[in-house]
């Protein structure tokens, strides 16, 4: 339940560039790698976001995939899981192995490129003014 | 009506990032190193913090207790004549299932931080969120007991990921589970390569030393994680 404490963060981000303005839209990243559950944070962004410059505000989420670069042979990969194979795929020699954090080729701890996003890429604001009702600093806690 | 895209380009979890720094400078002006302890509920956290931090020699150790509610890990702690300072996220902090900068700001205050040489963080026990949050520790431990499941580096990557001290606990347990250590260690090292592991049992106090060690070697490794 961390994506209440996330969209609090979301929401603080985008009205601290609002420049006092309604928000209409916020385009975030969220990579692969964060744990964070895309309809737990558009449920709780919904209600963190309640009397404020932010209500309403349509949250875009663009997911990151992952991928890690050996730092010895400079290939890539992606260490994320596969989707879940069904039983029939999965045979008698059980799942395939996941994908490690280590390059397939040479054991070498791998960097992260990609997936560990989460970020406040862009906001759209209007020039209608804030409802009446509307503070800057609403939050459920 | 009209609109403008404004670009922002920031992480959301800046101003956590902000407040955390401060912390970490609060600290460092003191001197104290700061461990950030992290598990699932029941791993064993402060039955280890019991076997552990009433023999660390000249090392100065106070403990912060994060918990939704109640003071009974506190009072545990202070049974040893440690410095302890509960935080409940209960109060004002909406029942958070983490520790976050701030909070950990709020209680920096109670604690006399001239009077130590180390502070250890325990962190609400939870698998997941307390991963995303610096709280302006210099290091991240975690603790995963072998009632858990070898799975479980798999489930949660983020957190074995984030840690540099996995400590593997309750082995004495192992004779009465069909528990594989090899393959728990061996996925610990598929999502997190490299990280330092070891086996204890805070109950029987097997490689309690190896853990007592770890945290006194904390204070000499000045800046090792940002």
């Amino acid at each position: 339940m961390h994506e209440l404490a996330i969209g609090s963060a979301i929401v603080d981000t985008a009205v601290k560039h609002a420049r006092g303005q309604r928000v209409t839209a916020i385009d975030v990243r969220l990579g692969r790698l964060r744990q964070v559950v895309p309809d737990s944070l558009a449920f709780y962004f919904d209600i963190v976001s309640r009397d404020g410059p932010c209500e309403g505000a349509d949250l875009r989420i663009e997911h990151v995939d992952s991928s890690l670069r050996c730092p010895a042979c400079w290939c890539e990969w992606d260490p994320a899981p596969p989707p879940m194979a069904t039983h029939e795929e999965v045979g008698a020699d059980g799942p395939p192995p996941l994908p490690s954090f280590r390059c397939p080729t040479c054991n070498e701890p791998g960097k992260v490129l990609t997936g560990g996003e989460l970020e406040v890429e862009s906001i759209e604001i209007s020039d209608e003014a804030p409802s009446e009702t509307a503070t800057p600093e609403t939050q459920l806690t | 009506m009209h609109r403008t895209k404004i670009k922002v380009a920031e992480d959301a979890l800046d101003a956590n990032q902000t407040i955390a720094r401060a912390n970490r400078d609060d600290f460092d002006r003191e001197g104290v190193r700061v461990v950030n302890l992290m598990s699932a509920p029941g791993a064993g956290k402060t039955t280890l913090l019991e076997a552990s931090l009433s023999d660390l020699g000249d090392v100065r150790v106070g403990v912060l207790e994060g918990d939704v509610q109640g003071s009974m890990d506190a009072d545990r702690i202070a049974g040893l004549h440690i410095p302890v300072v509960q935080l409940n996220t209960h109060n004002g902090f909406g029942g958070e299932c983490h520790l976050d900068a701030n909070m950990v700001r709020s209680a920096i205050p109670d604690l006399d931080l001239s009077a130590i040489d180390l502070l250890v963080i325990e962190n609400i026990g939870n698998l997941v969120c307390p991963a995303e949050f610096r709280v302006g520790e210099d290091v991240r431990a975690m603790i995963t007991s072998v009632t858990e499941g070898e799975d479980k580096p798999l489930k949660y990557p983020l957190m074995f990921r984030a840690c540099e001290l996995v400590v593997v606990n309750k082995v004495d347990l192992l004779p009465h589970l069909d528990f594989d250590v090899d393959r728990l260690l061996a996925n610990i090292e598929t999502v997190n390569p490299g990280a330092q592991t070891m086996l204890v049992s805070a109950k029987t106090g097997e490689g309690v030393a190896e853990f007592r060690d770890w945290l006194s070697g904390v204070p000499s490794r000045a800046g090792a994680v940002a």
